[in-house]
């Protein structure tokens, strides 16, 4: 629906807060997206906004994103990392492309891009 | 950056680690006086005197890592511009930072993808009030995030980002309508 108004906005939280009450249990996959000076001034907002887009297009309940600061990989920024139980992988030299294809294919399909990895550990 | 308004998410970002539960900002716009001003005030931790000198200085960091880069990166951008800057802090209180451009200087980055940049703010930090305006001689549009907000969690709140960002992007077509088209 196009917002025209504040009333507008107010349903959209309401069926945000619906959306979200449907979900089952604790978020599948936690996004972090490195957001120091490096990260913002080599891409990350860009990449933040695709991965909110996306995961809010194809209304994926299990995700939950959040922000950090520079974890001194600047040279590699845009990154972002993708925690799923001990798992742990980042990504880096993202765009926002990048972005949209990493939520089709690691957070909907399971499958990490073997390529655009940084680094990846089990805890 | 290529961009004032990554200057601005770069500096909020500051106000964020400082632990603050309040964040106003303000973009005012004056066109005939040939004016920008970018004012943000926190009421996070704050800061004492010694600190608050050292911020300038791109190898001083309050957190744990070797480069604080926001500040004079943005600083530098200011003076090249004719500008000034200030920052004011007390510890437990808060911190204000206030600066004024020359709105036409050739060096003054666009300000760029100013909803964007508002909605990713509000989005990820829901816990934070958020007093935000923008105002272009005179005619302004402002939100406060804690009667659209309060009581959701980062979930419930990532999934209103496109709406938030499509509502001030309107916002923004609003303010700038009958106005000529500038950057």
């Amino acid at each position: 629906m196009r917002i025209e108004s504040v009333e507008d906005l107010k349903k959209i939280r309401e069926e945000a807060r619906k959306k979200a009450l449907l979900r089952e249990g604790q978020a599948e996959y936690k996004v972090t997206v490195y957001m120091g000076t490096c990260g913002i001034a080599a891409g990350a907002r860009q990449v933040m906004a695709a991965l909110l887009d996306e995961i809010g297009k194809r209304g994926l309940k299990n995700v939950l994103v959040t922000q950090a600061g520079c974890i001194g990989l600047c040279d590699r920024e845009p990154l972002i990392g993708i925690e799923k139980g001990e798992e742990k992988v980042l990504y880096g030299d993202l765009t926002a492309e990048k972005t949209r294809q990493i939520v089709a294919s690691h957070l909907v399909n399971g499958q990490i891009i073997g390529d655009w990895v940084v680094h990846a550990e089990r805890r | 950056m290529k961009e004032l308004a990554l200057h601005i998410l770069d500096l909020v970002e500051n106000s964020i680690r400082a632990q603050a539960k309040r964040i106003a900002l303000s973009v005012v716009e004056h066109v005939a006086e040939d004016r920008l001003e970018i004012i943000i005030q926190d009421n996070g931790v704050g800061m004492d005197e010694v600190t608050l000198r050292r911020i300038w200085d791109p190898f001083f960091s309050g957190q744990k890592k070797k480069v604080g880069l926001g500040i004079p990166l943005f600083a530098q951008v200011v003076e090249q511009c004719g500008g000034k800057m200030e920052i004011s802090s007390k510890p437990g209180e808060g911190t204000s930072l206030k600066a004024i451009v020359q709105r036409s200087h050739i060096d003054l980055p666009p300000l760029g993808n100013l909803p964007e940049t508002l909605a990713l703010l509000v989005v990820s930090h829901p816990e934070i009030e958020w007093d935000l305006r923008h105002s272009v001689n005179g005619r302004e549009w402002s939100f406060n995030s804690k009667e659209f907000l309060s009581g959701m969690d980062l979930e419930e709140v990532s999934l209103m980002y496109p709406h938030l960002r499509e509502w001030f992007q309107s916002q923004e077509d609003n303010l700038r309508e009958g106005s000529p088209h500038e950057n």
